[in-house]
């Protein structure tokens, strides 16, 4: 069967393992002194391709859009087995929603050319829509499909997915060129060897600016992106408990912390 | 000067501590309790390229210097001492093939060395010949086209595991004429012996190896006859030593992290114990012992690749990390209190495994020989 060319987008997110804190008057994350890393499932998104190109020949090239801090965790990619890496980088491009994400990332896709196969990971662990995969192959009219657990070389031109949903699997044949978002379950991504981190270097890592790529300017970065954040909320875990002795005062002032707390 | 990582050596250390955490760690506990060498993580370790580092490229390698092999060992010890002390002990058994063998030798057996296809250690203590090693008994004859070995060999690590043994042994009546040969496993006459059962790295074998009538071809002796214990020597003075301090900087590191969830986590009377000043200044202590064993290691791996001096510099190293390791593992048992002595927690197998590095490529009082003797001549104008 022919080789394929596949695409895989990671996202660097920050490292949710480290205390992570929000910036409240721009509803992100403080990058400050959080390690970034590469989004765990674009990891899977990567193995997924690895296996295929291991199995049929081919080509990896991973794509991102990111700040130019970003350039390490792409090497990281590099380092994995990918075989390409581009960086799409531009101040414009701060801001930007999934609208606009995926539009550049469809644009970049655009411009690396040639592919057989988009994988992307179903969600990120910092924005977790969801929704940039199957809007980078709406951008590009793509076939997609999401939350995919296993994939398989059905014929020259197609694949044989098994995808995730809530009220059980759905098995299906994708016609290639296609895009698909990958599931945790798909496969356990391999750890990074010497033998990668030392070809990694040679590797070639473009970081493409927006003269680099046909963009319109009106659709990137904050101008592009109708979400707003209207707010964001840290959620607490901690169990909270309070002792009162059982007067009939106590039990009152219990009901009445209930009716506070909605719990009744 | 810069204290400054490459990109290379970040994704190095990043790479190896996901692997540590996700192959090693997993299995810590199985080592403790069989204390069996866990075989199939060198292979991984081999795949994956680890033992490559040092070796140059047109033999396989990756030739990434002596510090990317102090990340390595740190990382790894940071999760296993025990799995640090044996890849230590590969980097060792791989030093006198850099150094002192053959081209012959070097491409017959750097590539699988690099891939981890064969693993290898050296082998020069006896029971009457440690800390002073003219003291090996262990002959080798020269027979036609061979040498013939016989002796015992004791305390060597990876005794049960290595395919490839640089063997140190007599070759004349002169009691300070050494030299060293390349034993390969099933070579007939060799075999290992007695494994022993030491108080800490379990899951690292540290065992005998017993040479009787065993024939080894002339082509496998390093260098000339009479240099055998300059090879090794310079292997374990400049690998060796760096490698144990790359152990103790793991422990260090690990005490650290185990000493300070513990100060934190542990509450009495409604406070964690971290705010009494006993329990900070214990915690504070770790922190500078490991950051001044990192700097002392990180220069002396510095030395090594810009080819400089660097044995001293390793015996200083050495020494530091290592007694600091047996201190500051101490410290973090008492941190724990009772809880120090539980086998449920890794503190005291901190304990165990920290004095193990000091008698490991020589002790404390030698690294002192090494160092004292050095400034006194460095005194003398
Ligand atoms: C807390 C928070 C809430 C947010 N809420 C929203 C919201 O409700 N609506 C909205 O439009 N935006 C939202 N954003 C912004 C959004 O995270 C970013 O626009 C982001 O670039 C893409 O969305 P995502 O992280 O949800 O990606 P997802 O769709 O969850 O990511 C899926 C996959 O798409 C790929 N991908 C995503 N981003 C990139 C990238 N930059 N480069 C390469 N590949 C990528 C990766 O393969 C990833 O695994 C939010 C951001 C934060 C931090
Ligand atoms: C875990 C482990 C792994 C090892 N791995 C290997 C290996 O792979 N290969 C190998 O060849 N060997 C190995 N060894 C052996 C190690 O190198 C020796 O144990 C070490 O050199 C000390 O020798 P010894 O045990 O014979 O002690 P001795 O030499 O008998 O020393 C006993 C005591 O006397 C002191 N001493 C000796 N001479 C002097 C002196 N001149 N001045 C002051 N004090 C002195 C020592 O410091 C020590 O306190 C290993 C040992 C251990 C514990």
């Amino acid at each position: 069967m022919k080789p394929l060319h596949i695409i895989v987008c990671v996202k660097p997110v920050p490292d949710f393992r480290s205390p992570v804190e929000f910036d409240q008057k721009t509803k992100t994350v403080k990058r400050g002194n959080v390690a970034t890393v590469i989004n765990p499932l674009d990891k899977n998104a990567l193995e997924a391709a690895l296996q295929l190109k291991e199995s049929f020949g081919g080509k990896v090239t991973a794509l991102s859009m990111a700040p130019p801090f970003a350039e390490s965790v792409l090497r990281e990619v590099l380092a994995f087995g990918a075989d390409e890496a581009f960086l799409l980088s531009d101040p414009a491009f701060a801001g930007s929603d999934t609208l606009a994400t995926a539009y550049v990332l469809a644009q970049g896709v655009k411009k690396i050319r040639d592919f057989d196969l988009v994988i992307t990971g179903a969600a990120s662990t910092d924005g977790n829509t969801a929704q940039v995969g199957p809007q980078v192959a709406e951008h590009l009219g793509l076939p997609h499909a999401s939350f995919v657990t296993q994939v398989k070389r059905h014929s020259e031109h197609s694949l044989e997915l098994t995808l995730k949903t809530e009220e059980g699997t759905i098995l299906a044949e994708i016609d290639l060129p296609a895009l698909i978002t990958v599931s945790r379950e798909i496969n356990e991504p391999r750890t990074l060897g010497l033998f990668g981190i030392a070809a990694a270097a040679a590797k070639p890592l473009h970081i493409l600016g927006s003269s680099d790529l046909e963009v319109d300017p009106e659709r990137v970065g904050e101008k592009g992106s109708p979400t707003r954040i209207a707010d964001i909320r840290e959620v607490s875990f901690a169990r909270k408990s309070e002792l009162h002795e059982g007067t009939p005062e106590a039990i009152s002032l219990l009901v009445k912390k209930f009716r506070e707390w909605g719990v009744i | 000067m810069d204290f400054s990582f490459t990109q290379e050596q970040e994704l190095l250390q990043k790479g190896v501590r996901e692997f540590a955490e996700k192959v090693v760690a997993p299995r810590v506990q199985e080592m403790e309790e069989t204390k069996n060498a866990p075989v199939d993580i060198y292979k991984a370790m081999g795949q994956n390229g680890f033992f490559a580092v040092d070796i140059p490229k047109k033999y396989g390698g990756l030739e990434m210097g002596a510090l990317a092999r102090v990340i390595i060992l740190e990382e790894i010890s940071r999760v296993s001492a025990a799995v640090g002390m044996a890849t230590q002990v590969f980097y060792l058994g791989i030093a006198p093939f850099l150094e002192a063998a053959s081209e012959e030798q070097k491409q017959k057996y750097l590539p699988s060395l690099a891939k981890g296809e064969k693993l290898a250690t050296v082998a020069v203590t006896e029971a009457s010949g440690g800390s002073d090693p003219t003291g090996i008994v262990t002959e080798a004859k020269k027979e036609g086209d061979n040498y013939i070995l016989n002796g015992r060999k004791i305390f060597i690590t990876n005794s049960h595991e290595a395919d490839i043994i640089t063997v140190v042994a007599r070759t004349s009546q002169d009691p300070l004429q050494f030299s060293a040969f390349i034993v390969e496993k099933g070579m007939p006459g060799f075999k290992p012996g007695r494994k022993e059962n030491k108080m800490g790295f379990h899951g690292c074998t540290t065992g005998e190896l017993i040479f009787e009538n065993c024939i080894v071809p002339v082509e496998n002796l390093i260098g000339k006859e009479g240099d055998g214990l300059k090879i090794a020597l310079k292997a374990i003075s400049e690998t060796g030593r760096c490698g144990m301090a790359g152990v103790a900087l793991g422990i260090l590191e690990s005490c650290l992290e185990e000493a300070v969830k513990f100060a934190n986590e542990r509450i009495l009377g409604g406070k964690p114990i971290s705010v009494h000043q006993a329990i900070q200044a214990r915690i504070a202590d770790i922190r500078i012992a490991l950051e001044s064993s990192r700097l002392l290691t990180y220069r002396a791996a510095w030395l090594k690749e810009k080819g400089m001096r660097c044995d001293v510099e390793f015996a200083i190293a050495k020494y530091y990390s290592t007694e600091a390791a047996v201190q500051c593992a101490k410290k973090t048992v008492d941190i724990y209190g009772g809880y120090g002595v539980m086998m449920e927690f890794a503190a005291q197998r901190l304990y165990r495994d920290a004095q193990l590095l000091i008698p490991s490529a020589g002790t404390s009082d030698i690294q002192m020989i090494v160092i004292a003797r050095d400034s006194l001549k460095k005194g003398k104008k």
